[in-house]
Formats: structure tokens, sequence, C-alpha cells
């Protein structure tokens, strides 16, 4: 299950991280290396063996279905890199 | 009054209630010792006013006759924490100038007992490291070097700059988090004492996120009470963290100095790994022979999978970051470069903001999750984190706690393993396996190698059980009577 530089593209792609052309042979040795490793887990027998999806074995709590808070447009807004009028101001997704 | 930056948390507490020095008094002094120690790098932020403003509301307190657990203490903020109208980092770009319009429970918790900030401290990129050189504000560096050099050494990661400041008193104690051992490995590698908690202990709400099933605060001090008295201010269940346990927090300071008497202490033999240093080997024979004199039964005991425990958590710990960090998209806060598409936007901010580690675990987060690979990789792990969990399980029939080394080193210099990735992992082998199977693990300084670096040892117990750990580490403290600090150079 070898990664080539295209799997490496495909991979940056789906990750929205942009990775220059010359540096996705060298990514891909990196995590060849490190997915090599992690194949040793192949080893381990885990016929039967239920996935652990949490370490603490309690039921997920319900909460009311009600408005706790909100009306915090400006503090919302305080980080945002641009808004206006009370919105964020985004690069346009409709064409 | 620099000398009352030498104070432990307890006795500070002491002097403070008892009006021998003001809560302004140790928090300027604290302030001065942070002003000077720059080059350590170990705060990200210093925050003096607002430390003055906190201590002079204390004093305040005090006069009156009242005041919480940590009234007037001054410490110190791992920056993974959001602080309300204080900059949050995790030490990546990509945060910018994120100043969180919220405090994180944990600390809100710190506040509400009295506690007082004195800034926030540096760590691995979104806490993911060994050794703090992922950070962007450039590695912390140990308060400790080796004996007639002064190569600078790392002081373990990913809570770095937390051990750092604590040993180099630049606080008296403080907030650190652990997904893999970065509260062990670097409490370990200064010389001070860290617990992480059962996962659940404490709420995660406000913590910036990085392996969410994983993830776990807790604190560095500079004493195995001291570390007792802030994990009893940090826990609490929240209604905020659906993972966070309602049950009551126990008095952990009350369970320093029990009787150990009786206690099954349990020795793993798949932690004598190959390379081991001999000065550790030792170090873990000695403890042993502390616990055996204060009444403890020695067992020997098997954990099977150990071996599999850093593996599996190299699938499970990036495959969640690349979900977690998903959010940083450049829309909402932080950084934003790139144009004119959306996807240029998200693609540009995204390489510009984080770091190499940092795209490395994402790149392979989403490998390990995408389409084809979910069962060879994401499902085999979780499934080999149930075998390790149950091995866990079959050591409790046999024994109460388990006494391992905390890291397979003493501290190393920085750049000595940044090349390899798969080396740097490898810190961890000690401490990941409490974190995939959720259990507390506490890490104390026990003794010194030949160079007089500090070296640790880690007690790992029963799921909510962190009383027998506290009992086992007062009686470890007491026997190995390490009272060394780091030579002050800096």
């Amino acid at each position: 299950m070898a990664i080539d530089a295209a799997t490496v593209r495909k991979v940056a792609r789906l990750a929205r991280i942009r990775e220059p052309e010359e540096r996705l042979e060298p990514l891909a040795q990196e995590l060849n290396t490190i997915i090599s490793w992690i194949e040793q887990l192949e080893e381990v027998d885990t016929d039967g063996v239920e996935p652990m999806t949490s370490v603490v074995a309690v039921a997920l709590p319900l909460r009311d279905d009600v408005v706790t808070e909100g009306g915090d447009t400006s503090r919302i807004l305080s980080n945002a890199p641009k808004s206006a009028d009370g919105f964020f101001i985004v690069p346009k997704v409709v064409e | 009054m620099s000398d009352l930056t030498k104070l432990t948390l307890k006795a500070a507490l002491a002097g403070l209630k008892a009006r021998d020095f003001s809560s302004v008094d140790i928090t300027k002094a604290h302030i001065e010792a942070i002003e000077q120690a720059r080059g350590l790098n170990a705060y990200v932020l210093e925050t003096p006013d607002h430390a003055l403003a906190m201590a002079a509301e204390s004093d305040a307190r005090l006069a009156r006759g009242e005041g919480g657990a940590l009234e007037g203490a001054p410490l110190g903020i791992k920056d993974l924490f959001c602080t309300e109208g204080v900059r949050s980092t995790a030490a990546s770009k990509i945060l910018g100038n994120f100043v969180p319009a919220y405090e994180s429970t944990v600390t809100s918790q710190l506040w509400r007992d009295g506690a007082v900030m004195l800034g926030k401290l540096n760590l691995d990129e979104f806490a993911m490291g060994s050794s703090n050189e992922t950070s962007a504000f450039g590695p912390v560096i140990n308060p400790w070097r080796r004996s007639g050099s002064d190569a600078a050494l790392t002081p373990g990661g990913s809570s770095g700059g937390s051990a750092a400041a604590t040993a180099a008193d630049l606080c008296l104690a403080a907030t650190a988090t652990d997904t893999g051992g970065s509260i062990r490995q670097p409490a370990s590698f200064t010389g001070t004492v860290g617990i992480k908690p059962t996962y659940g202990r404490c709420s995660r709400w406000g913590i910036i996120a990085f392996a969410s099933s994983l993830d776990q605060a807790g604190p560095i001090a500079k004493t195995v009470e001291d570390a007792a008295i802030m994990l009893r201010s940090m826990s609490g269940h929240d209604v905020k963290d659906s993972t966070s346990l309602p049950v009551e927090v126990p008095d952990f300071a009350s369970y320093v100095g029990k009787s150990v008497k009786g206690l099954r202490i349990g020795v793993p033999k798949e932690y004598r790994v190959p390379g081991m240093p001999a000065e550790i080997e030792k170090l873990w024979a000695d403890g042993i022979a502390w616990l055996k004199d204060a009444g403890c039964e020695i067992v020997e005991v098997s954990l099977p999978h150990t071996k599999y425990a850093l593996p599996a958590y190299y699938i499970v710990a990036p495959a969640e970051a690349s979900s977690n960090l998903a959010r940083y998209d450049g829309m909402r806060y932080g950084l934003r470069a790139g144009g004119p598409s959306l996807t240029d936007v998200y693609e540009e901010s995204r390489a510009q903001g984080f770091g190499e580690e940092v795209k490395r675990r994402i790149l392979i987060g989403t490998y390990v999750l995408s389409a084809g690979y979910y069962d060879a990789y994401y499902l085999k792990a979780q499934k080999v984190r149930r075998r390790i969990a149950d091995d866990f399980d079959q050591a409790w029939q046999t024994c109460d706690a388990l006494l391992t080394p905390t890291a397979p080193s003493a501290a190393f210099a920085l750049g000595e393993q940044s090349d390899d990735p798969i080396a740097m992992y490898l810190n961890d082998i000690f401490t990941v396996t409490t974190n995939l199977a959720g259990l507390p693990g506490l890490s104390l300084p026990a003794g010194r190698d030949a160079q007089g670096l500090p070296l640790g040892l880690q007690l790992i117990g029963r799921a909510l059980d962190e009383g027998t750990l506290f009992s086992l580490a007062g009686a470890l403290e007491k026997a190995a009577g390490f009272t060394a600090k780091a030579d002050r150079w800096w």
C-alpha cells in the first residue's frame, strides 16, 4: 500500500493544504516510513474484538433542546479576518 | 522578595493565608523572575498587569478572611487553554492573534479558586511534539543542562513551557495537557511532578482540541502535594463537555502521606525495552525497592500489547487531529491567506498557518480516514486500543498500580531527534498506553543520570483512582528525596 506522489497530492487536496509539487515526493517518503511502521498492527489478532470508541463507559448525556446562549454577534465576529454589518466576509462561493 | 518564587504552592498558600506576604508581593516576585528568564522562552505571552490586578483582588479577599483553595497563587497557563480577552495561540501561526471571547472550564475553575494568571506558556504547535521544537514561537530551553556543558536541552513536549516554568520557579505551578505523554515526559525531563488524570476528570471545554478521545488536562507542579492541590481545582464535571465524568472530586492532597502498606505494585515486563539506558533501569529498580520498603508487594505483570500502543496512537491521534483541525479554514478567525477562490484561500491559509509536523499529522490522518483505508487503519487501531485497555484490566486482577520509567531517556539536546519523526514518537513509549486506555498516570522526579539530569518514574492507576497514585507518589517522593534544582544560568 505504498504512498506515491499522486496519493500525497490527493490527500493534501482532501485536507485543503497546498503542497508545492517538489514537496510531494519527499512527503510520500516520509509518510511511507510512518505508515509502514504503523502496519505492524497487522500482527495483532483482533478477530471478534469490538472497536473502542470511548474510554469512558457512560451513556452520552442529553440536554434539553433549548437555546441557552446567543445574540453575541459582535463577540463571535471579534476575531474575523473580514466582517461587515454583522456578517463574515468570505470569498465568493457561487458563480 | 525574590525567594518567594522558591516556595512550593502549598507553602505559598499557607504564607498568603497567614498574611506573611501578599499576593501582590509573590506575583511581583514571579513577574521579575519571568523577565529575567526570557532566554528560556517559556512564556509566549506575559500578562503582568492582568496578574497584578488579580493579585490585588486576592489580597482584598484575604484581608476579609475569605478566599478559595488557590487564593493569591500565581500560576502559568499552557497556551492551549482559551483565556477570555487574552491571546491564545496553541503556538500556531494559524491562530494568529486569536483572542477568545470565552474562558476554558479548567482555567475558570482556577480563577474561581483565587489563582492569579502570570501569562501563557509555550508548547509544541497544537500540542503535537515531544521536544517543543514544533512551536511557532521557537522551542523552550530546559533550565537543566548536562554538567560541564552549555548545550541547550529540550524541556520535552508538548507541555515544555509548563514544565520549564515550574522547574525554573517562573510560576508556583502550571496547567498542562497530555494526549500521549505531554504532561509526564516534560515533567520527567525537568525534575517536576505531572499527572494526567483519568480521561473525563477535567473538562476539555475551551482547550484547543488535538485528539479528543485522548486529550486530558492536568497540572505540572514542584511537589506531589502541589500537583494534588492543583488537580482538585482543575477537576470536576462540566455539562459543556459530554465526556466529562459526573463524579465527585476527592481531596487529592489528603492521599499524600497515607500509608501504602499492602498495596500491590505491578512491574510490567514489556516496559524493559532494548537500548534503555542502564541509569533508567537502575532508577526503576530503586523505585521498586523504595515501594517494597514502604510495605508494598511487588508483582510482575504482563501487558502484551504494549509495543502496539504507539502505532495505534499514530493512527487514532492524527485521524482525530485531521478532523479537529479542519476548523482552521481562514474564514471566522485566525490567518487568512491566498485567493481569489474559496479553495485557494483554504489551501493557502492552511499551508502558511500550519507547521511541518502538524501538516504531516493532518496528512496521515486524512490518509487513514480516506475511502478504502478506514477499516485497514482506523478501525484496526480502535480494536488494538481495546486490546491495550484489556491488558490493563487483566493487570488490575493482580495489582493496584503500576510502576514504570516515564521516558526512555533523559532530556536530549535541541535538534538531536528532529530529523526522525519515529525516533521522536518513541519518547512516548511508556506514557501513551494510559491515554489509549483512559487511565491516570503520574510522573515524579526520582533520580539523576550521570550528567546530572533529572529522571522520572511513572505510576499508572485504575480509572478514577488518582488517590492511590498520590499516596504512592508521596511515598516515592519521600524515599527518593529529590530536591535538586537546575543551576541558574539564565
